[in-house]
């Protein structure tokens, strides 16, 4: 594939992660932080949201089996998992992440049993189509640097 | 506003451009504290502080701020999570503020409750945001800081 295909790809894959709700202001803020000495700040951060974010979803995995159900608990785990997933402009995995909160607030064990099977859904699709996309935006960027270097090879022989 | 410049990657306080670059040799750099039990909130402060020429450390809780101010460190500003393990953001600030620390310290929170953001401001807070910060919010922080600082 030649690289404006690869760029044009990886471009679509961007601005349908906005305009599928996935991604909000925040994911702009974290590509403007990158730059020649943090290039992959991005994909550095979301990696580290990840790794760190397993620990919140079996904290409340945890919380849920246990009788009798401690909603204050439930609430803020999710608040620190919410907060987090602020962090890397995770738009659509926040509303749910509130939603299970309301049912913690009114304390609906249904309902907080029902949204976290939703949160842990967008939690996982979220991931695959941000690994989807920075391999294409890798694939751009190794593109480039073999262009540039057959190019200076080409011109300086 | 009091004129701040982001010159040579340092954060430098100056009333103009001109008797900044006269004076490079005497410049201060300007240090800030990220405190923040989350890993990513660290990274990400401490990023966007750093992109405008702050040179930055980073606690994890509370008391890792208080131990680093007791060691003899000193920091200019202090971006100061309100809830964290071991001792939280208006323990750590009523702590810093009696024993005499005048940094400027800047709350910051997930939660956005008014009644949460006054409590944690009566501690000693120059100021409290909600959390993620983004370039705006850190452009007002740093041109308060650079009044405090003048």
């Amino acid at each position: 594939m030649e690289g404006h295909q690869l760029q044009h790809q990886a471009a679509c894959m961007r601005k349908a992660l906005f305009d599928q709700g996935y991604l909000d202001d925040q994911f702009l803020q974290l590509e403007d932080l990158e730059d020649e000495a943090n290039p992959n700040f991005v994909e550095e951060v979301v990696k580290l949201y990840y790794s760190d974010s397993a620990r919140f979803i079996r904290n409340i995995e945890l919380t849920l089996d246990k009788n009798p159900f401690d909603f204050e608990k439930l609430d803020d785990i999710m608040h620190q998992f919410k907060g987090s997933s602020s962090s890397i402009g995770a738009k659509k995995l926040k509303t749910e992440c509130t939603q299970f909160q309301e049912y913690c607030k009114i304390g609906n064990f249904e309902g907080c049993m029902r949204t976290f099977q939703e949160v842990k859904q967008e939690h996982a699709v979220l991931k695959k189509k941000l690994e989807s996309y920075f391999q294409v935006f890798l694939l751009v960027h190794v593109y480039n640097c073999v262009y540039v270097c057959v190019d200076v090879h080409f011109v300086t022989n | 506003m009091v004129p701040w410049f982001y010159l040579a990657g340092k954060m430098v306080i100056g009333s103009s451009k001109k008797v900044v670059a006269d004076q490079i040799e005497e410049v201060r750099r300007i240090c800030a504290l990220v405190v923040d039990d989350d890993p990513l909130v660290r990274r990400i402060h401490g990023m966007l502080l750093a992109r405008y020429g702050l040179e930055t450390e980073a606690a994890e809780n509370g008391k890792e701020a208080v131990d680093l101010f007791l060691s003899g460190k000193t920091f200019d500003l202090v971006l100061m999570d309100m809830e964290m393990p071991v001792m939280d953001g208006l323990q750590a600030t009523q702590r810093l503020r009696g024993m005499g620390v005048s940094s400027m310290i800047v709350g910051v929170t997930a939660r956005g409750l008014e009644a949460e953001k006054e409590a944690f401001m009566a501690t000693g807070l120059d100021a409290c945001w909600v959390k993620p910060l983004n370039a705006e919010a850190i452009i007002s922080v740093l041109d308060e800081l650079a009044k405090k600082l003048l």
